[in-house]
């Protein structure tokens, strides 16, 4: 087949969920760091979110198997690591999904800044660490539903 | 010592530790005091093992016999490990356990900081991507330490006897050696013993901050970086981390 762009792969890629948070995309989650072709040979950079997130060789099948499905035969997976992961790359439209599934996103003073099920900021830190290598895990003081809280690093 | 052999050494040294440490930490799962300890403290060991596939990684393409991680991780015996001997050092309660974590983050957050800049990319990026998640730990470590220490009068005892018990073992994360002394010349990690200054400063901060009281004395059991000789407990914590390997070699899924 002819080379199609990498515009087109970046597409496809969007439509690839995250395997623990299914509401966002890999390219939503900034974890694709790079499309290009090397002669006849796809090439993906992918960094990992943490070094020893269990999702990761999930998520390298996961494009694999997308890709593969868009009918590129010769594909290479490369792991980027510099410049390390940060959630400033989360995409916009990646951060609003977040919140309307409930996991508040990241801030840069370190905790939520509201609750992501009725908006209130009388919120209480539980654990730095909660359900995914990513989160940690708050609770709302007026409605007092726990939640999930998307680590800002 | 060639440079090869002494950067094998050094990411050894690295990498063991993450994995002790790592393996230590992850025996709590489905143990500790509350749930969300309990996945705080599966998170903490999640990373460290996640730095040991990249430290271990890099070690068996620098020993170039076509090894992975997973082969130095289970196909070693204690005496081939390089980890300083505070971490293999049993878990005891929550509080002991919380500061050996506390002050092995306090050496980690430094060194990384240090490696970022190392001669070595390959270093230099896992020291990059480690380092984010460190800080992290060295967070929680630290509030935990004040936390319980400066909480009720049993959890203050306990907290001083941890500290008591365990700082024996800290000065060995700053003795250096031959293999030191290559990894300083080629530029691609510091003298261990230029670390200890900043070391003492932020576990003094935190010490007194937790009102607790820095044991005098500088004696240390070392041994464990240069493997001549580990603490008994490395090789019982050995016959359940690569148990599945000795019963079944070569088994993968």
């Amino acid at each position: 087949m002819a080379q199609v762009s990498t515009e087109q792969v970046w597409d496809w890629l969007d439509d690839v969920p995250d395997p623990e948070i299914p509401v966002i995309s890999l390219v939503d989650l900034g974890i694709i760091r790079d499309v290009r072709w090397e002669e006849d040979t796809l090439v993906v950079s992918v960094t990992p979110t943490y070094s020893g997130c269990p999702a990761t060789s999930v998520i390298n099948l996961d494009i694999e198997t997308a890709l593969r499905g868009h009918g590129i035969d010769k594909l290479e997976l490369r792991r980027q690591l510099s410049p390390a992961w940060t959630t400033d790359w989360l995409s916009q439209k990646g951060r609003k999904k977040l919140e309307d599934y409930g996991i508040a996103p990241p801030q840069p003073a370190g905790g939520p800044a509201k609750c992501p099920n009725c908006g209130s900021k009388n919120l209480q830190k539980v654990s730095q660490f909660g359900s995914t290598p990513c989160k940690a895990h708050w609770r709302c003081q007026d409605c007092l539903e726990p939640f999930d809280y998307f680590k800002c690093i | 010592m060639t440079h090869d052999e002494a950067l094998l050494q050094f990411l050894l040294r690295m990498g063991d530790n993450t994995l002790i440490l790592g393996h230590r930490v992850s025996e709590w799962c489905g143990h500790a005091p509350v749930l969300e300890e309990d996945i705080a403290l599966a998170n903490t060991a999640l990373d460290l093992i996640g730095q040991t596939q990249l430290w271990l990684g890099l070690a068996a393409d620098v020993q170039g016999d076509g090894k992975t991680a997973d082969d130095m991780a289970f196909l070693r015996d204690a005496w081939d490990f390089r980890n300083v001997l505070l971490v293999e050092m049993p878990n005891g309660d929550f509080g002991q356990t919380l500061m050996r974590q506390f002050l092995f983050d306090a050496w980690h957050s430094i060194m990384l900081g240090r490696l970022i800049t190392s001669s070595d990319p390959r270093v230099a990026e896992i020291a990059e991507k480690a380092s984010k998640e460190v800080a992290y730990h060295l967070e929680r470590s630290g509030d935990t330490v004040v936390g319980l220490a400066d909480g009720t009068e049993e959890s203050h005892a306990r907290m001083q006897a941890a500290l008591d018990y365990l700082y024996p073992y800290v000065g060995e994360m700053f003795l250096s050696d031959a293999t030191d002394a290559e990894m300083v010349a080629a530029g691609i990690a510091p003298d261990p013993a230029g670390l200890r200054d900043e070391y003492d400063a932020l576990v003094g901060r935190i010490v007194d901050t937790a009102t607790l009281t820095l044991p005098d004395g500088r004696f240390t059991h070392k041994g464990g970086r240069d493997g001549r000789m580990h603490t008994e407990h490395l090789g019982h914590l050995l016959t359940q981390m690569q148990w599945l390997q000795r019963a079944y070699p070569g088994a993968s899924w």
